[in-house]
């Protein structure tokens, strides 16, 4: 990996850029790899990432359908934080809160992790109280939270209309100061390109069509042909379904669209992520000065990669009620991703009833601040045969055996 | 935005709905026979397919009935709406 610095830059730039190397081969896929991961996302290449670095094992492909990184990874908002409620799911985003502190000095890879601060605003009494025992949960578990009040917000938000006659009056917030963003494709580039560096292959436009068993999972069929694998790990994020059918499964997860949008940029206005539960709101502005908005899911199943307007229009009510000012906004682009919903919140990281498959889904609209984390315990999980304690208890037998980990008041609107 | 056809209002559009997810689920008839692995299909397991999905929708900002509705899952188009008990009509769409 020829290594990015100040240096490379002034020397590349004095040779009008015509010499950097491309930051990842394209090779074509091998007849046989110990591990192969379907899904180039976010997940999937920092899981390729940790398992060579980590675990040693090098002979491994990740197959991707079309290019890496424009499935959620690419089209997400770009939060990160880690103030979740239940034990299992703070420990297990915390994990990816400690590796986002130097990822960037990691994979020598400007990712743009920015602390700005996430502030989650509370509109009614019981609001409030689901924030406090949130906050005192976080901090119970050694994360940082704190819980502001009306005043507080004001001062840190002086744009948000926090005035007492507002509709959705502010009644307090919690508050993470090491939550923030991260540049999204730039995750997706800089696991690709230090997993590439590894010797991981990382192989575009090739479709898994089949899980290919004989008594254990023996391989995947492709667009690109017939791929044997000691071990398969899926990694497709809204279209694990599909990949679960393929191996005989069916899985606790509805796909669901999820949409997002931004605005033309502007001077800055808005220094931390902003968001409400409640009126169903967030709003981030990015490092160009776009504010970027986003909503809960479209109800309805879905794969088509577009939700209904409903959901914009309610989003855009909410956000200029909060935030006056933005109504003389041009909103420039709207899109979706497809995201894979669990009844509970959490997601499954682990192994399947078949032997040598193992899944990693139901991160649902909260997946990307997870990136390095998930990657992390998934790898361990397959390298070893078996979960890590950070992701035992998500596994997919949770359903049966009835220990859910209910996260739908910090991960339902809140990304 | 879906156009849905409640079968006793007509024409209406979604937001005049709720969702209810995928249809034609049956909750087994001696919840206390079945183990928990037949208890866990039921309560969470789901198909989800990309492609036709047959699913239930209320009108609850209407006639506040339930009903069921088959779509596609990459197009959202309606492929057909039925009535609860009414048997899914036959469709002649092509592949799903
Ligand atoms: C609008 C939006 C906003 C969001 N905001 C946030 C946020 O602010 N904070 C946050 O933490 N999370 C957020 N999320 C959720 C987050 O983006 C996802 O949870 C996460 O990106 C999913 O993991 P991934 O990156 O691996 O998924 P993806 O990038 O979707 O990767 C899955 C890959 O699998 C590939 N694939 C699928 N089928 C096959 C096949 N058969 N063969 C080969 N490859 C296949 C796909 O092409 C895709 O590239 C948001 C999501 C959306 C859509
Ligand atoms: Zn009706």
């Amino acid at each position: 990996m020829k290594k990015y610095s100040v240096f490379s830059l002034i020397r590349q730039g004095l040779r009008r850029d015509a010499e950097w190397p491309r930051a990842w081969r394209n090779p074509d896929p091998k007849k046989t790899y110990d591990v192969v991961l379907v899904g180039g996302g976010g997940h999937g290449l920092a899981t390729a990432y940790y398992l060579a670095k980590e675990h040693g094992i090098t002979n491994v492909a990740v197959l991707e359908k079309g290019w890496i990184g424009t499935g959620s990874v690419g089209r997400n908002t770009t939060i990160v934080r880690s103030n979740y409620l239940r034990d299992e799911t703070g420990h297990l985003y915390e994990k990816s809160m400690q590796l986002w502190q130097n990822l960037s000095q990691e994979l020598n890879y400007n990712l743009m992790y920015s602390k700005r601060g996430v502030v989650s605003l509370g509109h009614t009494l019981q609001e409030m109280r689901d924030i406090a025992r949130r906050v005192n949960a976080n901090r119970l578990n050694g994360i940082d939270a704190e819980l502001l009040d009306t005043e507080q917000v004001k001062k840190l938000v002086p744009m948000l209309n926090a005035s007492a006659d507002s509709r959705y009056p502010v009644l307090g917030a919690s508050y993470q100061r090491r939550g923030g963003t991260a540049r999204h494709d730039a995750v997706a580039w800089g696991y690709a390109r230090a997993a590439d560096s590894l010797g991981v292959d990382i192989i575009q436009n090739c479709e898994v069509t089949g899980i290919r068993q004989n008594g254990r999972v023996v391989g995947v069929d492709t667009s690109r042909g017939a791929i044997d694998a000691g071990r398969v790990g899926v990694v497709v994020a809204g279209n694990s379904s599909v990949l679960a059918k393929m191996a005989d499964l069916r899985l606790p997860i509805e796909s669901h669209p999820l949409q997002a949008l931004v605005s033309e940029p502007v001077k800055p206005v808005l220094d931390q992520v902003v968001m409400s539960n409640m009126v169903h709101m967030y709003v981030s502005q990015s490092q160009k000065g776009e504010l970027v908005a986003g909503a809960g899911i479209d109800s309805y199943n879905g794969y088509g990669m577009r939700g209904s307007v409903s959901i914009i229009q309610g989003l855009m009510a909410a956000t200029v009620e909060l935030f006056p000012m933005f109504s003389r906004l041009r909103m420039m682009r709207a899109w979706a991703g497809i995201v894979d919903i669990c009844p509970d919140a959490s997601p499954i990281v682990g192994k399947m009833p078949v032997d040598g498959l193992y899944f990693n889904c139901g991160w649902g609209t909260g997946g990307f601040k997870a990136t390095p984390g998930s990657g992390w315990v998934f790898a361990h999980t397959i390298a070893n045969d078996r979960p890590h304690p950070l992701n035992e208890a998500f596994s997919l037998d949770r359903f049966t055996t009835g220990h859910l980990i209910d996260e739908h008041g910090a991960a339902a609107v809140a990304h | 935005m879906l156009l849905i056809q409640c079968p006793w209002c007509g024409p209406r559009e979604e937001s005049e709905y709720s969702y209810g997810g995928e249809a034609h689920i049956l909750r087994p008839e001696n919840p206390e026979a079945v183990s928990d692995e037949e208890w866990a299909d039921y309560l969470f397991m789901r198909q989800n397919p990309s492609g036709r999905h047959q699913e239930q929708w209320s009108h609850s900002a209407g006639c506040r009935r339930w009903f069921n509705v088959e779509r596609d899952t990459n197009t959202f188009k309606i492929l057909s709406v039925y009535r609860p008990g009414d048997p899914p009509p036959e469709i002649n769409d092509g592949p799903a």
